[in-house]
């Protein structure tokens, strides 16, 4: 009988799942910011908040975008768009969500 | 023994009786009721009689005849003291503010050309020859006003560091009036601290208009003050808006029934003149645009805030008119300088103040103040018009106004906000808050983000405190 020591597969199993679970949470967190901005906005969005989402034709102005990013900073505590060194602008919601997940 | 007058002092007597006459201690010595008039401070008090006369310096004011004397108190019933006994002595008074750092000392020295010091504390002052005041007053024969002394005071620095700028004492009393005939002699009090200009006219309004005076002092607790007021009886009662709102807040300001209510420094929106005309409905509640530099422009007593349209143009001794935006005035009452020798006027006469009006109606409103402005993505927002919206709600005590920074447009605005009552339903004011914003404002105006605050700094000149920059 030969034992096969599952242990490192279930450790990498359970590091992706919590990896996956921090995306899905950011990413809700994310999509949830952009609905209640555009509520209190009075700015309906344009559409479901998918990857392909343009940003520019979501119906949100830069207002908007400003104060999701504000107030993105002090749930997370950081804010990608200072920190960058580069001036990264997102172009779709996806973009957007990627930004964040990798400045985590 | 009085060995304080020059060679010349006979010969120059003669010359310095209208100098005299026009001094601090000339006015009180034609009083009539002298011997009622009190200035009350929190450690103690001085009667405008002794002070008439006497000295707290020892006699030490003939050392500092024709001088510049630099005057540093802890305790600014000193102060009080002090201006009395040196006005039309000393050639130049610089009039040192409570907060002014002690590193900033030998830089005032050298741009003001001052020759002694004059302080109730032990130490000397800057390394100059120092002169020690205190209680009480000694009478004796204190030399006649021979001169027109400079007064010079601090701007209050809320854009960019404070400058000292020169008055006379016939600028700084340009606006006020003789007391009317027949009238009850005023108890003034003041939030203020009296050397700072706002302060500073309501110790002359008393000096000048027969009146009494209670001052407080940098660490006295507000409810401590206003027990003081009630107990000497002020009549006239004045501060700056955010001192104002402070008073609402105590359980002592019930106990006041002041005959008049007098607010400045700050804009005086509608939301804080309602309130003190609910809380003194038998005061007449008048508001005052002054500014170290420019003077006292003018007073608006009909409750509402803002100002006629038809100040601006009107003739009188303030000539007042918009540029930009930007209140501009030309007075007599118009300091005459920083002391480093730049003028504060145009070539026409007229001070740029800073202050941004709005014409809405018959009415101008001050808006803030020009290097304040909250830039959102090219678009301009003052923080005080922000907060004369966020203040009308009925909820709210007062609120402060800032930019945030942000990678997207430059900044945007963030409120901070004191409710009337910390148990009320944040949630619900909130709403109400931001739904009045939005009503009443620009979209790029309201509040992106709000937090609520159990109280917010005022600084030591009595007003909200703004980061600077």
């Amino acid at each position: 009988m030969t034992l096969i020591d599952v242990t490192p597969a279930l450790q990498a199993h359970e590091q992706e799942t919590c990896e996956l679970e921090l995306k899905t949470t950011l990413r809700a967190l994310i999509a949830a910011k952009f609905e209640s901005v555009a509520a209190a906005q009075r700015k309906p969005l344009a559409g479901p908040l998918a990857d392909e989402l343009v940003l520019l034709e979501s119906g949100l102005d830069s207002l908007c975008f400003a104060i999701i990013v504000a107030t993105l900073e002090d749930e997370l505590g950081f804010d990608p768009f200072t920190e960058a060194e580069d001036v990264y602008f997102p172009v779709t919601f996806g973009d957007f969500v990627r930004f964040y997940e990798r400045a985590r | 023994m009085s060995t304080f007058r020059s060679p010349s002092a006979t010969s120059s007597d003669s010359m310095s009786a209208p100098a005299d006459a026009m001094s601090l201690r000339g006015t009180l010595r034609r009083s009539e009721r002298l011997a009622e008039r009190r200035i009350h401070g929190w450690a103690g008090e001085v009667s405008l009689a002794d002070l008439a006369r006497g000295t707290a310096l020892g006699g030490a004011a003939a050392a500092l005849a024709g001088r510049s004397v630099l005057l540093r108190v802890a305790d600014p019933l000193y102060a009080a003291i002090a201006l009395v006994e040196f006005d039309g002595v000393a050639s130049r008074i610089v009039l040192s503010p409570p907060d002014l750092q002690d590193e900033a000392l030998p830089g005032v020295v050298l741009q003001a050309g001052i020759e002694a010091a004059v302080t109730d504390g032990a130490e000397p002052i800057a390394g100059l020859p120092t002169h020690r005041l205190a209680l009480p007053v000694q009478l004796q024969d204190s030399p006649p006003a021979a001169i027109a002394s400079e007064w010079v005071m601090f701007t209050s620095g809320t854009s960019g560091p404070p400058k000292m700028v020169i008055h006379t004492l016939a600028a700084l009393t340009g606006a006020i009036k003789p007391a009317a005939a027949g009238a009850p002699p005023p108890v003034w009090g003041t939030f203020y601290d009296i050397r700072r200009y706002g302060g500073l006219q309501i110790l002359l309004r008393a000096l000048f208009g027969e009146g009494s005076l209670a001052i407080t002092a940098p660490d006295e607790p507000m409810p401590d003050f206003l027990t003081r007021v009630a107990a000497v009886g002020v009549t006239h009662l004045t501060g700056t808006p955010s001192h104002w709102r402070r008073v609402l807040m105590t359980p002592q300001s019930r106990a006041l029934s002041p005959a008049y209510v007098r607010l400045s420094g700050e804009i005086a929106d509608q939301a804080v003149l309602d309130a003190l005309k609910a809380r003194f409905p038998g005061a007449p509640i008048g508001h005052a645009y002054a500014s170290t530099e420019a003077g006292v422009g003018f007073e608006v007593n009909d409750g509402l805030a803002g100002f006629p349209a038809d100040y601006v143009g009107r003739a009188g001794d303030v000539a007042l008119r918009v540029v930009d935006g930007a209140l501009q005035v030309k007075s007599a009452r118009a300091s005459s300088g920083y002391v480093d020798g730049r003028t504060l006027a145009g070539d026409d006469g007229f001070v740029d103040t800073g202050d941004m009006v709005e014409l809405r109606g018959e009415r101008y409103h001050f808006v803030g103040r020009r290097g304040g402005v909250i830039n959102v993505g090219g678009l301009k927002a003052h923080p005080e018009e922000i907060e004369a919206v966020i203040n009308a709600h009925p909820a709210v005590r007062m609120s402060r106004v800032s930019g945030r920074r942000s990678p997207i447009t430059g900044a945007i605005v963030a409120a901070e906000v004191v409710l009337h009552d910390p148990g009320a339903d944040e949630a619900a004011a909130r709403e109400g808050i931001l739904a009045a914003c939005r009503e009443r404002l620009a979209p790029f105006k309201v509040p992106a983000m709000l937090r609520f605050t159990p109280s917010l700094p005022m600084t030591a000149g009595g007003k909200l405190e703004r980061a600077v920059g």
